[in-house]
């Protein structure tokens, strides 16, 4: 695929999403405007207000807020669902025993510990990173157990005939195996890291870009609500990004299925 | 060459197992395995094999696809554990996986999170060569084989005959004194096959170790090998004939298969196998009508 076309479709998209929206909004058809800009606000006012926020500098604070909660959610969370999914996959015994409590837990809506973690831990940071956490926790436990579990059996053999300890097939084998299935997940746990981060701070916190969406709605300010979203979303894909980049390093010994694309359809 | 082509056909089955030969690389003495299936059935894939493998010899095992070659290989491996008989290596019992032997296996087992020199050099270095120096044997291993300039790469990036070449090199680094091949050009086109077989038997007949080779392919076993054995179709499947090959050496695996001695073996050898092979049809086919 070429890039430039692929690219000017995109912003074409867009583009014409934004002009449906601005007529639909500002245009009166028989005296009644498709879309009351009371509850749709406008393409110009949410732009005016993500340029006054940029201006005033009062959303770089929010955005570090947020950023900040959503790695050290990423980070806590994968280490501990790397380590007990290490462990898990390693100890059947272990892995038995708590499989219904994880099965429990897992099946919980997040929300609703919001508010414990809120109470427990306060209105500052760590309700949202421990938000988060829970989020990404099995996410990347579930991939590194599965990823350890499904070994290759004949690699596997092959390391064990090549003459590989226990200790040395932990480092070479299931080691390898479980990151690269913790990293295929790169983009879910990273994007389950900022959902928890936004919503611990859209139910009760002083800052971060949930806290301004939440401010907004409270007082029926459309404008900044959308204003709030589309911030986020940018912000989600400027992260994703950054996630592809890393992932293709870190994966560079996979095949990529662009790749494969090109060898079978030149 | 009339008393070469008759086969030296030596009837071990059901008898008790021979005495040990001091030359024995490998020998399998009335060897079953089974496994156990689903409810308390229990297949029997192979029944009392006897199978001997001399120091420098080169034995292929001929049969029927799932006939058990495999499972004999992994017995010689330690890989799997015997229900029944001896395995001795080198005169000592196994009893738990073969550290003198380097397996070469069917499907890919190259770690794939490795590059190409990685992977080659892993073996020494979990044996505790200094990783520099084991970089370097694994450099000459990777040249000897072709592969020099592909030290970089991920085994993805390579072709089934590349692959192939990084792991044969990566077993034969470590020197083994036994290697077991379990139809490791299977997956390859024909003329990669030949010029795999020819690549082996080059670096074989450099120090000429004990090798226990698999394969479906008679005509691969025949120019390979310096002995044929022939496995009955599964289950409980049995050796049923043993061929040592006239042919002298050096070989050149494409030219040996048009000499007459070469067609004579294939002959007499294919007389029996045929009737394996349709046996182990009609078992698929019983076994496919029962499900």
């Amino acid at each position: 695929m070429k890039r430039l076309p692929l690219l000017l479709t995109q912003i074409l998209v867009a583009v014409v999403l934004i002009g449906v929206w601005h007529v639909a909004t500002t245009v009166p058809i028989n005296g009644v405007k498709l879309l009351p800009p009371f509850f749709f606000s406008t393409p110009l006012d949410v732009f005016n207000r993500i340029v006054k926020w940029l201006l005033e500098g009062t959303i770089w604070r929010h955005l570090a807020i947020t950023l900040t909660e959503s790695m050290l959610a990423f980070v806590i969370g994968s280490l501990g669902g790397v380590l007990i999914g290490f462990w898990f996959a390693r100890q059947r015994f272990v892995a038995a025993v708590f499989d219904p409590y994880l099965k429990m837990v897992n099946a919980l809506p997040r929300v609703v510990l919001a508010p414990i973690f809120a109470l427990w831990l306060g209105l500052g940071i760590w309700s949202k990173v421990a938000l988060g956490v829970t989020l990404v926790f099995f996410v990347v436990f579930f991939n590194v157990y599965q990823g350890v579990k499904e070994v290759n059996p004949t690699v596997l053999s092959n390391a064990r005939m090549l003459g590989m300890n226990e200790r040395q097939l932990l480092r070479h084998v299931y080691w390898p195996s479980a990151l690269s299935w913790m990293f295929s997940s790169l983009h879910t746990s990273v994007g389950f890291a900022v959902v928890g981060a936004v919503v611990g701070e859209y139910l009760g916190s002083a800052a971060g870009l949930g806290y301004i969406i939440q401010q907004a709605e409270g007082v029926f300010d459309v404008a900044g609500v959308f204003a709030g979203m589309m911030v986020l979303a940018v912000f989600v894909v400027l992260i994703d990004l950054i996630v592809g980049a890393v992932e293709k390093r870190l994966l560079q010994w996979r095949p990529s299925p662009v790749e494969g694309q090109l060898l079978t359809k030149p | 060459m009339g008393g070469s082509k008759t086969a030296i056909l030596e009837d071990r089955m059901g008898g008790a197992g021979r005495t040990t030969a001091p030359g024995d690389a490998i020998l399998l003495d009335a060897v079953s395995v089974a496994f156990r299936l689903a409810g308390k059935r229990v297949f029997t894939a192979v029944e009392r094999a006897n199978l001997n493998v001399g120091d420098g010899e080169f034995v292929a095992i001929v049969g029927p696809t799932g006939c058990g070659k495999s499972t004999l290989l992994n017995v010689a491996a330690g890989l799997l554990q015997p229900a029944e008989g001896r395995v001795r290596i080198f005169n000592a019992p196994l009893t738990r996986l073969n550290a003198q032997a380097g397996y070469l296996f069917q499907s890919e087992a190259l770690f794939p999170w490795k590059t190409v020199i990685e992977n080659v050099a892993i073996g020494p270095e979990i044996a505790g060569v200094k990783p520099v120096m084991a970089r370097e044997n694994a450099r000459q291993w990777l040249g000897r084989l072709g592969l020099a300039g592909f030290e970089a790469r991920f085994p993805h990036m390579l072709s089934g005959g590349q692959r192939k070449r990084v792991a044969l090199a990566q077993v034969l680094i470590r020197d083994p004194k036994i290697l077991l091949m379990d139809e490791p050009f299977g997956p390859l086109d024909a003329q990669t096959r030949q010029i795999m077989g020819n690549l082996l038997l080059e670096l074989w007949s450099a120090d000429r170790k004990a090798v226990l080779f698999v394969t479906h392919d008679l005509e691969e076993a025949i120019a390979l090998a310096d002995r044929v054995v022939i496995m009955s179709a599964g289950p409980a499947s049995r050796i049923i004939g043993n061929w040592r090959v006239p042919l002298a050496r050096p070989r050149d695996i494409a030219e040996v298969r048009l000499l007459p001695e070469f067609l004579n073996l294939h002959r007499e050898i294919w007389s029996v196998l045929k009737q394996e092979v349709m046996k182990g049809y009609k078992q698929a086919d019983l076994a496919s009508s029962m499900a």
